[in-house]
């Protein structure tokens, strides 16, 4: 049988603020256990939360980047459960009314046609503690440092048919919380990361069938492998006779399978209620276009742009945007070039990246600044230089001898 | 709605409560006459009535976003009943 999958992401955004969702306790990352958890994180009896407008203003950021409705009056609930991590016995989100409804992002998919991908909802939440099953001997140990960060969760439409496409999805958002800087996306700090839900059914049926939930992924590596590791599991399971059960499943990244966690007695009842210590966030029209005013050019504003103004191939216009910092590198370059806009980008994406990539540095830590590889750019155009001698040259000698302090 | 006896044990598992069997029935009839309480709020009409969240007329207050919170593990740890290394220690937890 012909089966197709059907995938959902819900992607975890660390939102960039300097004090907690509802403490002033700091989110610096890597401090020593329990230095930045302070008695509204310990969930201590007698202390109230109090919203952060900076996590707010981010959330709306996001929202407006992705042509979402935002809602005017949103509500935060709580999530009830029990975990050493989370001192209170419930998680602060939103849960019947979010602060961002119904937008959408575009991707590219295999074949190069654009595809709309909808986002179905994001809402802010706190995060919780960490638990440490190795560091103290016979006993888990909880740091609550990440306790109270502000998260956005970025929930998606069941709409990406393959694990290429989740990829895809999650890297275009990966793009646009960092070029709005409401998050640091450092996904080996956990500030980037996702849960998939990954179904099959056999094509042409309009029914989902039954998903599975993997958690925790935090490369985009992992999220390609886990939900083609997932996909075809379910497939051998259906095509042999089988059923697939719902349930939350762990992806291994050392085996590269994912396998279930263990099946909880009780399916999971969060008997999710309005927050009383909280009273509904409403949002001023003011408020909402003070947000859209600070909005950066985006990056697909950014691609058409570059595609308009330096005649760049869709294709290198989408490679120079992928970050904000790279997008400016090149600018700078072909200003610095006065005007060369091909021969910079062909240096950019050739000679500087490669370079970059072999010492493992990204753009911003490129020891030749965009000023000198406009100026060498602008005389490959006028011939003072033939591009041949450069490039032996550079090897030799140019890339070490204008290293930065 | 009469509540029975399962459901009550599953509402006292999910609170993390424990209950001894002799008084279940009497939990049991406690919250089935809250639940009573509810079902004759329902038979009002309210589709037109906007949820009240608060009596007064008040919206959320925010703060901005400052440090006011230093390191206070000193105190706080003082009340718990195992420390080790800066962490909390709990009973194992296995989740996997």
């Amino acid at each position: 049988m012909d089966w197709e999958p059907v995938i959902g992401l819900e992607i975890h955004a660390q939102l960039a603020t300097r004090s907690k969702i509802f403490s002033g306790a700091a989110t610096a990352y890597g401090a020593l256990p329990n230095t930045q958890a302070c008695g509204v994180d310990l969930g201590l009896p007698g202390v109230l939360p109090v919203l952060n407008k900076e996590a707010v203003r981010m959330a709306v950021k996001f929202g407006l980047a992705i042509h979402a409705d935002i809602s005017r009056r949103s509500v935060f609930a709580r999530k009830n459960y029990f975990y050493p991590d989370l001192p209170k016995g419930y998680q602060i989100s939103q849960y019947e009314i979010p602060i961002v409804g119904r937008g959408s992002i575009e991707i590219e998919g295999e074949n190069g046609a654009v595809m709309r991908i909808g986002i179905t909802r994001a809402h802010l939440e706190e995060d919780a503690g960490k638990s440490l099953h190795e560091a103290v001997h016979g006993m888990s140990g909880i740091d609550l440092n990440r306790a109270g960060t502000p998260l956005l969760e970025i929930v998606s439409e069941p709409e990406l048919r393959s694990a290429k496409q989740a990829v895809a999805y999650m890297k275009k958002i990966h793009s646009l919380v960092r070029y709005l800087e409401i998050c640091d996306g450092n996904m080996q700090e956990g500030s980037f990361r996702c849960d998939a839900n990954v179904s099959v059914r056999p094509r042409g049926q309009t029914k989902f069938g039954t998903r599975a939930e993997i958690k925790n992924l935090n490369s985009f590596r992992f999220v390609e492998r886990a939900i083609n590791y997932e996909i075809q599991r379910q497939i051998d399971l259906l095509g042999s006779g089988g059923r697939v059960v719902q349930e939350t499943r762990l992806y291994d990244a050392e085996r590269g399978e994912t396998r279930s966690m263990r099946l909880k007695e009780e399916a999971n009842d969060y008997r999710y209620f309005p927050d009383p210590d909280l009273l509904p966030l409403e949002l001023s029209e003011e408020f909402i276009a003070g947000v859209e005013a600070t909005l950066p050019e985006l990056p697909d504003a950014k691609k058409h742009r570059f595609m308009a103004e330096f005649g760049l191939s869709a294709y290198d216009a989408a490679l120079l945007t992928a970050n904000r910092e790279t997008a400016d590198y090149f600018e700078a370059t072909v200003t610095a070039s006065g005007g060369q806009a091909k021969l910079s980008a062909n240096w950019v994406m050739g000679e500087v990246m490669a370079a970059l990539n072999r010492e493992s540095k990204d753009i911003t830590q490129s020891p030749i600044s965009p000023t000198l590889l406009g100026g060498l750019v602008r005389r490959i155009a006028d011939n003072t230089i033939v591009r041949s001698n450069v490039e032996r040259r550079r090897r030799c000698r140019h890339y070490h001898r204008y290293e930065r302090p | 709605m009469t509540l029975e006896k399962t459901d009550v044990e599953r509402i006292a598992w999910l609170a993390r409560l424990k209950l001894s069997d002799n008084d279940i029935p009497e939990v049991a009839r406690q919250l089935s006459s809250i639940l009573a309480l509810v079902e004759q709020m329902n038979t009002v009409d309210t589709v037109s009535v906007a949820p009240l969240a608060h009596p007064l007329e008040l919206s959320l207050k925010l703060r901005d976003d400052v440090v006011t919170e230093g390191n206070q593990r000193e105190t706080f740890q003082a009340l718990a009943s195992h420390v080790e290394a800066g962490l909390y220690c709990v009973p194992k937890v296995i989740d996997t």
